[in-house]
């Protein structure tokens, strides 16, 4: 059993991370990663939500009534992503005026309602909460390396500091305007995906 | 035949278990870049020439050798008549001057593509793929002369990996190599390829010319973009003698290279000639019922000579990897490219040279035109044979 609960957590971390092997969730990491801090926030609140949620309905998981689990669980994902919401603009009023929406649209991401489905409605509240976490920060970390990059290359800062030392700029570097457009996330999250098809030979398609 | 002799000598050092095998490809690259190969067919019966697929990018290259010669003469024509020394130049010195100007991009282009192109087939076990011979060559002819040489080779680089490699190499890229970088510098990072100061060069080059603080020239397109009166049409446009990026100001040079495609048979005349027409009608078009601007008043014949129309018409929206391949497509295809590249000048002040983006929009379409084309011929046969 504790075999099992170790696999559910680290399986997503990278061998079947949601991102880069289920394609769930690419648009809001297109979206939130020009910057690093704002690429962090969405990253953790996904994780919060999806733990939480993942152990509300595995905790429900015998009561709820087959025919109408998906309204059940979109309940308890769209109080839990307007709590988070909430707390974020009473804490973080910057990051959240720079996420906009996307916070509120954590509801339609995919990684929640697949974890809820696949995973919460067969497995006891312990597992479910392992497998929300792995999978919340299976999620953040391309998020982050995403960001990293994009913000690096884009901006030429990290957390909003100044990197790339200006006596670069003044011979003639330039800042990579791509980066902070929408496209090169795709480019770049397609990166990451082939370098993660090339260790794991046996996800590749022919 | 010393060469011929020199080579088989040499070969057997690059062959399988000999001590220069690792650059096997790029031997064989060479070889069959200077004599056409003699492998045959295993089994079958295949009938065609020596005309192979290296043979035709050398051609192309020789059509644009007249728009590089005439580009770099015109790089220093545009600085010395800029520095206002226009009258003690001679024609060696602008020649020379344009010659020092454009030589490193040519140099940069083709090192850092070649070598990418060199290290995938060693990779991947494969033939040195000769695609980007042509490339190479275009892309210092379609960016201004004052590009930063690392900006150029970080594009070359993007485009030959993401729009060549990972799509399979030479033949299998769906968009247009030369074309992918001229666009990757264009929105990474614009400030080197739009506006007033980046077409002219500024400063001495080995000591020819001079320095020339706060020069403004921006291109006819470019003024017509953002001023209420487009410039008025002049021969200069036609012959050459404006800013602009290296290879795409004369129409008489690109014209040259465009007989020679069209007589060999390379080029599509169809695919050339609907582009114009498209371009036509729909400068036409806008004269009639456009928008009140400067870029909708424009003549026909001013849309057809500035910017990189001509230059786009004739060797990239005809490169034949990316266009339509069905008879009718080509029609199609040019017509759209022509249209497509007028409507993007016209209603987008932001983006005054409209071929770029309108071919490699209909890039993405050819696939889809000829499918279309094809499946209207399957039909059109099959309500034959139910009849």
């Amino acid at each position: 059993m504790a075999n099992k609960n170790n696999e559910a957590f680290k399986q997503p971390l990278w061998v079947n991370n949601p991102v880069l092997v289920q394609i769930l969730g690419i648009c809001s990491a297109l979206a939130v990663t020009a910057q690093l801090k704002p690429a962090i926030v969405m990253g953790l609140s996904v994780t919060i939500i999806v733990a939480m949620s993942n152990v509300i309905i595995s905790l429900l998981r015998n009561t709820i009534p087959n025919r109408i689990r998906i309204i059940i669980q979109l309940v308890v994902v769209a109080a839990l992503v307007t709590v988070v919401s909430e707390i974020l603009k009473a804490f973080a009023y910057d990051v959240s005026v720079q996420l906009s929406v996307y916070i509120g649209l954590i509801i339609t991401n995919c990684i929640l309602m697949g974890r809820l489905e696949a995973f919460a409605m067969q497995n006891g509240p312990w597992a479910s909460f392992l497998d929300g976490i792995g999978n919340g920060l299976g999620y953040a970390a391309i998020l982050v390396v995403v960001a990293f990059v994009r913000e690096l290359f884009g901006s030429g800062t990290l957390f909003g500091f100044q990197v790339i030392p200006q006596a670069c700029y003044e011979a003639g570097y330039l800042n990579n305007g791509l980066m902070i457009m929408p496209p090169m996330a795709l480019i770049l999250v397609g990166c990451i995906i082939w370098f993660h098809r090339a260790k794991n030979k046996d996800l590749q398609e022919n | 035949m010393s060469l011929r002799n020199y080579i088989d000598k040499i070969k057997p050092n690059f062959e399988e278990g000999g001590k220069l095998h690792a650059f096997r490809s790029v031997f064989e690259g060479f070889e069959t870049f200077l004599y056409v190969p003699n492998d045959t067919a295993k089994n079958g019966v295949n009938i065609h020439d020596s005309f192979d697929s290296k043979r035709m990018m050398i051609m192309v290259v020789i059509a644009l050798v007249p728009a590089l010669l005439f580009g770099m003469y015109n790089v220093g024509y545009q600085h010395f008549a800029l520095a206002g020394l226009l009258q003690q130049a001679t024609f060696w010195n602008k020649f020379w001057f344009g010659f020092l100007a454009v030589l490193p991009r040519l140099i940069v282009s083709y090192v850092v593509g070649l070598t990418i192109e060199f290290i995938v087939a060693q990779w991947k076990h494969e033939e040195i793929q000769e695609g980007y011979l042509v490339s190479g060559f275009i892309i210092p002819l379609i960016i201004p002369a004052t590009t930063p040489l690392w900006i150029l080779a970080v594009a070359v680089a993007f485009s030959v990996i993401f729009a060549k490699e990972i799509f399979g190499g030479t033949g299998m890229n769906f968009l247009n190599v030369a074309l992918i970088t001229r666009a990757f510098i264009f929105f990474a990072y614009p400030s080197v390829i739009t506006g007033e100061t980046v077409w002219v060069v500024d400063h001495a080059i080995c000591g020819l010319g001079a320095d020339i603080d706060g020069m403004t020239a921006a291109t006819a397109l470019g003024t017509a973009a953002t001023t209420a009166a487009a410039p008025a049409f002049d021969m200069n446009m036609v012959w050459g003698f404006i800013p602009g990026s290296v290879g795409e100001t004369s129409v008489i040079a690109i014209a040259l290279g465009a007989l020679l495609l069209l007589y060999t048979g390379i080029a599509s005349w169809k695919t050339m000639l609907s582009v114009f027409v498209g371009g036509i009608l729909m400068a036409l078009v806008y004269n009639q019922w456009g928008p009140d601007n400067a870029m909708a008043q424009m003549p026909w014949y001013e849309h057809i000579c500035l910017g990189g129309f001509c230059f786009g018409a004739v060797f990239m929206a005809t490169d034949p990897v990316t266009s339509a391949r069905t008879e009718v497509g080509k029609w199609i295809y040019g017509l759209l490219i022509g249209m497509m590249a007028i409507t993007i000048r016209v209603m987008n002040p932001g983006y005054p040279e409209g071929m770029m983006l309108a071919i490699l929009l209909m890039n993405c379409f050819a696939p889809l035109i000829d499918y279309c084309v094809v499946q209207r011929n399957v039909n059109k046969r099959l309500n034959r044979i139910n009849k």
